[in-house]
């Protein structure tokens, strides 16, 4: 290599190239560009014109200059130039490599096995013996030998998903002279200094450091509803944003991302967190968090029970009585529970669809044939029932006779009270748990004192049901296995009513025995002592999850400790009731970079890195012939036609951007509330606009005179008529719409029917009108459209309208209902079919709410219909019957409306002679 | 032989291009004549015009005795002039009308034929006879005239500028030479000088590109005529600019003179607008001098 300045070349030869420039100036110079041919009339009056210059007869000399400059970017790209050329002095002696190999060094590992085995290559060239130390391993003397033995050895090693003790290496480390080159990974690990002293007392040390950054997860935890994430990096550079993905068992059982993280590092900053909003279903199926796109044990953490919470349902059975909060019968179990589990709330019937972990029953006696097959069901697929007793529970005779499915044991009437005014004895205390309890274990605080108790009858099982006990052994929680799942019954109150017990420590710890609660995050050193834990998983150095295979278990105090080593690698351990997990990166872990001292040369981290500048030369040499093409058609003239395309091409682009725009100003999705405030201010009644024109204003028409008539004679004052168009316009505005059918009507689309059975689901109602008198039974054009329309309408079983329907006396009694035509049957929602009618009362107990649909074909719009100065538009029937006719019309929609404002508000009236009697009392 | 054989696939081409040429040529027809343009004047003819009183130097015959029983005084009746006027153009069909500046654009022989023909749609609806000069089309009025006319203004010529063809001119005529003019400007004085001793008269449209008028080169060229018989190299056409535009200038203010002087009409019309301004002026021009 031939240094010149801070630039090598590595075939300098071919810089004698450059002699050669001169000689192409001159070749050059003498061709001017060659000329364009146009075919042209207009050369007749060209003829005899003669340039003013002769000039342009040979290139210019900017253009030769860049052409030169080309050619010699060329020339001097294929010698091969090099910035910053490093020449290295081999070596001699004996050559010790040490590899950190912790979870650090796995983000480049090739990059270091490939530098490693570049040295033992080399050293073999040498003829140097050479010794490859993994510093993660157990302390032994390094073993020389020749460079040969090394070569496949290399490939086959490792990370360690721990970080290397490094002091008894010093120790270890053989007696002679030799050079040592260590790969560092970038961490200050225990007992460095100590290594690095013992290493130059034998020769010269060099070092690799690698300058890509270390990231690391530290666990998990769970705060404010949220998973908490935390990731470290080192060194801490510029600003960057990391992913971390939550893994874990899909429904299917296989593996998948199941969420993502963005963790954003400040510049500068060296730690970063990110809070993850789970559904619990997701959160509880998370096994482990890793930073996308980094192979290391370091930024893989396993999660363990730890981030697992239950859902719990809670139910009172006397919910809606006001009473103080501390009376609830739940207020003790929300207090224990909401840190710890996710809470349902909600009827029986709807926290089972959530499908809980736990439902807790407050004092909850009886429940429906339905509720208890539906906990059942629940039950044998592996849920947790938990009863307390109470007032209810004790006065009812659930569980009296024979033994209840949902309780464990019978119950004696009434209960008993001890140590209160009106009976003899203390307040009871709690027994010791006994063993084979889930409670056995838990301290048994002296306060917690019971003073009212159901009581359990005796029977041959209730001793092995019993798994908690007062001083003189009366039962205090039974429990019995239904299916898979089991029934617990603590024989108190969940309040502080009947005991001490919801007050006391002991409760939680209960509930968590039960499982109903999770543990708090970190289990602590008395948590794990006294046990063996078994490795369940193990994360290798890259942070492949394996299975554990034949990984002997830990003693829990060597877990307690917290620290990864040889006999304890980073994984998921179980114990007998619980899981824990240990992480390559603790809680406490923190990224601390090694300073070297200036005397140990740092390869990697040099600033000025050896660099091969024939690409850019070459680059520079291709763009410098580039512009030369421009400059070439600038010279001969032929460029500007060309730049006249440009500019025409950038003209019509910003042609098409600003008619974009134009056509997003215009654009008629935009949300616009004026229909919304137009719709709300009054009270609007509605039809639904058809593709008949006639008919739209006829029904335009008849509502106005509806209005008019509402106007005039009930406090209902509706605003105009609004025509809808059911594709686009939303419908909850409005308490009535009529709909007039057409034979042509399109049918809505599937969207039009949603938003329609939403509104007939939230109290809408729609009058459906054939106008066609009824006749033909159902087999017109617009009867047989409107069967179509109304198919997927989620409409209720119908009947024709019965006498005692509310709509016969909402405002007007009427019997029929007329609109242009008469005696048409007016079908409505069905009556419940076990509605009874009482005795003396002149209706049926009839269903509540307003009917979703009234559907007929009596024209009512015609009949309604009145112009602008409030005549009639269309005759109806003839002479004084015809005017009739159209007043029972004009009633039957004041009554419609009036059903459709008040809705079972006349029914209810049947009541009041009942509630006037009542109050006479 | 073979001149046989090719002629059929040329006529076949030029029978598939005709028709739109004739259609727009009427198109453009329809929409003057829907204008102002009519021949409401008195002149020989068959159809009645008008009646006049009658005034000296009116001979007896020409006075309508019907007419004038009905009144004191005596009326002439008056027929429509519908005399025949005979025009003649000159189209140039030689190479240098096949320029054209841009690919887009027409080349200035299509512009020519296309008003050519539609102001002989024009004229022969108005019952005038129209020819071409030459022996191919004879001056002729009726419909038929126009295929005849379409044919013979298909023909190119070999040469490389046109020279103005009077060959079957008339007296007292009409004559429309439309060409770009770019030739020798002597035959052009010639051939005025002698339709005005026929007392001939007309109108001298000179069909030019934009690229004519604007001389958009630049560099190292060399320039040929369409035929390839002139040619001139520069090495910086940029330079030359100016004084071509002086050149073509002082071409158009001799071409402007020339027609003054033996009362005939000049205008320059260019193929980047459309073809009806020019038709326009020539029907105009043709009205103004007949």
């Amino acid at each position: 290599m031939w240094i010149l300045g801070p630039v090598g070349f590595t075939a300098p030869w071919i810089l004698l190239g450059l002699v050669l420039l001169p000689v192409l100036w001159l070749l050059l110079r003498a061709v001017p560009p060659a000329p364009i041919r146009r075919r042209f009339p207009g050369v007749a009056l060209l003829l005899g014109l003669t340039d003013d210059e002769t000039e342009t007869d040979k290139t210019p000399w900017w253009l030769l200059l860049l052409r030169m400059l080309a050619v010699a970017a060329a020339i001097v790209a294929f010698a091969g130039p090099v910035l910053n050329p490093q020449v290295r002095e081999p070596g001699t002696g004996p050559l010790l490599i040490l590899l950190d190999g912790s979870w650090a060094d796995a983000r480049d590992w090739p990059r270091r096995i490939e530098r490693a085995s570049a040295l033992v290559e080399e050293a073999g060239r040498d003829g140097r013996p050479v010794a490859v130390v993994r510093l993660t391993d157990r302390p032994e003397p390094p073993a020389f030998q020749s460079a040969g033995a090394w070569e496949g050895r290399l490939a086959a090693l490792a990370p360690h998903p721990w970080i290397p003790d490094l002091g008894p290496w010093a120790e270890a480390l053989p007696e002679g002279r030799f050079q040592s080159f260590w790969l560092s990974d970038g961490l200050d690990h225990p007992g460095r200094e100590t290594l690095l002293v013992a290493l130059e007392s034998r020769g010269p040390v060099t070092l690799f450091q690698s300058p890509r950054p270390v990231l690391a997860l530290r666990p998990a935890g769970f705060a404010d509803g949220a998973v908490q994430l935390t990731a470290l990096r080192e060194p801490a550079a510029d600003a960057v944003t990391v992913e971390v993905l939550a893994r874990g068992l899909d429904p299917a059982g296989i593996e998948r991302e199941l969420a993502r993280a963005t963790v954003e590092f400040g510049a500068g900053s060296d730690e970063a967190s990110a809070a993850l909003s789970l559904p619990p279903e997701l959160r509880n199926r998370i096994s482990r968090f890793e930073i996308a796109g980094v192979r290391s044990a370091g930024a893989v953490s396993l999660t363990d029970d730890s981030l697992k919470r239950r859902k719990v349902a809670l139910i009172a059975g006397r919910a809606g009585r006001e009473q103080l909060q501390l009376l609830s019968p739940t207020h003790y179990l929300r207090q224990a529970l909401e840190p710890v589990a996710d809470l349902i709330d909600g009827s029986l019937q709807d926290v089972l669809l959530a499908s809980p972990d736990v439902v807790v029953l407050a004092d909850v006696a009886r429940l429906t044939q339905s509720e208890q097959d539906a906990i059942l069901d629940w039950l044998d697929s592996g849920g947790l029932l938990l009863r307390f007793a109470g007032p209810q529970l004790a006065s009812s005779d659930v569980s009296r006779m024979t033994e209840d499915p949902l309780l464990p044991v019978r119950l004696r009437e009434g209960g008993r009270t001890v140590g209160g005014a009106m009976s003899w004895g203390e307040p009871k205390t709690l027994a010791p748990f006994p063993e084979g309890s889930p409670f056995h274990g838990l301290p048994v605080p002296p306060e917690v004192s019971v003073s009212a108790q159901v009581l359990a009858q005796p029977d041959p099982e209730l001793g092995q049901r019993t798994i908690a006990s007062l001083a003189d052994g009366t039962p205090l929680v039974t429990r019995k296995a239904v299916g898979q799942g089991q029934v617990v019954l603590v024989h108190v109150t969940a309040n502080a009513e009947w005991s001490s017990l919801p007050l006391s420590g002991l409760f939680v710890q209960m509930l968590e025995r039960l499982a109903v609660s999770t543990r708090p995050t970190a289990p602590d050193a008395a948590d794990l002592a006294g046990q063996v834990w078994v490795p369940e998983v193990v994360l290798d150095g890259f942070g492949t999850p394996r299975d554990s295979g034949e990984v002997a278990g830990v003693a829990g105090e060597r877990l307690a400790e917290g620290t990864p080593g040889p006999a304890l690698p980073p994984g998921l351990y179980a114990g007998t009731d619980r899981r824990v997990a240990l992480n390559a990166v603790g809680p406490e872990t923190e990224l601390v970079a090694t300073t070297w001292p200036d005397r140990i040369p740092v390869e990697g981290l040099e600033a000025t890195e050896e660099q091969a500048l024939k690409g850019a030369f070459l680059a520079g040499a291709l763009g410098l012939l580039l512009i030369d093409v421009l400059a070439a058609l600038f010279v001969s003239g032929r460029l500007g036609s060309g730049m006249g395309a440009v500019r025409g091409a950038a003209l019509l682009a910003c042609l098409a951007l600003g008619a974009g725009e134009a056509r997003a100003q215009a654009d008629p999705d935009a949300p616009d509330d004026t229909f919304a405030v137009e719709a709300t201010a009054e009270v609007h009644l509605a039809f639904v606009q058809t593709d008949d024109a006639q008919v739209n204003r006829v029904a335009e028409a008849g509502l106005r005179g509806l209005g008019l008539r509402l106007r005039e004679r009930t406090s209902v004052e509706p605003g105009a008529p609004m025509g809808l168009d059911i594709e686009r316009d939303e419908l909850a505005f409005f308490p009535f719409l009529y709909w007039p059918v057409t034979a042509s009507q399109p049918m809505p689309s599937a969207e039009a029917y949603s938003r329609l059975n939403a509104y007939l689901r939230t109290g809408g109602m729609i009058l459906f009108d054939t106008r066609d008198a009824g006749v033909g039974g159902g087999s017109t054009p617009e009867a047989r459209r409107l069967q179509q329309l109304a198919a997927p309408l989620d409409i209720p079983p119908l009947e024709t309208i019965p006498q005692d329907h509310v709509l016969t006396r909402t405002f007007y009694l009427l019997q029929d209902f007329p609109g242009r035509y008469q005696n048409a049957p007016v079908w409505v929602e069905a009556a419940p079919p076990d509605a009874q009618q009482a005795e003396g009362m002149p209706f049926r107990n009839l269903n509540d709410g307003v009917t979703p649909v009234v559907i007929g074909g009596n024209d009512w719009a015609s009949a309604w219909a009145v112009d602008e100065r409030g005549m009639e538009l269309l005759p109806v029937g003839r002479g004084y019957a015809g005017d009739r006719q159209r007043e029972i019309a004009w009633r039957f929609g004041i009554n419609l409306v009036m059903h459709v404002l008040t809705g079972n508000y006349k029914s209810d009236q049947v009541h009041v002679p009942a509630l006037l009697e009542r109050l006479g009392q | 032989m073979s001149d046989i054989l090719a002629l059929r696939p040329r006529a076949e081409a030029l029978g598939q291009a005709l028709p739109p040429l004739l259609a727009s040529a009427e198109h453009l027809a329809a929409t003057v004549i829907l204008g102002e343009h009519g021949r409401r004047r008195a002149g020989m003819g068959d159809e009645f015009w008008q009646y006049r009183p009658a005034h000296e130097g009116d001979s007896a015959r020409m006075i309508d005795w019907r007419r004038s029983a009905r009144s004191d005084s005596h009326f002439v009746r008056e027929r429509e002039w519908q005399a025949a006027q005979t025009v003649l153009f000159w189209v140039d069909g030689s190479r240098s009308m096949s320029f054209s500046g841009d690919r887009a654009r027409e080349p200035k022989s299509d512009r020519a034929r296309l008003v050519a023909l539609a102001l002989a749609v024009l004229l022969l609806r108005g019952g005038e006879r129209v020819g071409l000069a030459g022996e191919i089309a004879r001056p002729r009025s009726g419909r038929s005239q126009i295929l005849r006319l379409a044919d013979a203004l298909a023909d190119e010529g070999a040469s490389d500028y046109g020279r103005p063809d009077l060959a079957g001119l008339v007296a007292h005529g009409r004559m429309v030479f439309i060409s770009d003019f770019l030739g020798d400007l002597e035959a052009i004085e010639r051939a005025l000088e002698r339709a005005a001793d026929r007392d001939v008269r007309g109108a001298l449209l000179q069909v030019l590109d934009p690229a004519e008028e604007a001389f958009p080169f630049d560099g190292r060229t060399i320039f040929e005529s369409m035929g390839g018989s002139l040619r001139h190299e520069t090495l910086r056409a940029g330079d030359l600019r100016t004084r071509y535009l002086e050149r073509l200038a002082q071409r158009k203010d001799r071409l402007a003179t020339l027609a003054r002087a033996s009362g005939w009409h000049y205008h320059c019309h260019h193929t980047g607008q459309g073809a009806l301004p020019a038709l326009l002026w020539l029907y105009r021009a043709l009205e103004r001098t007949s």
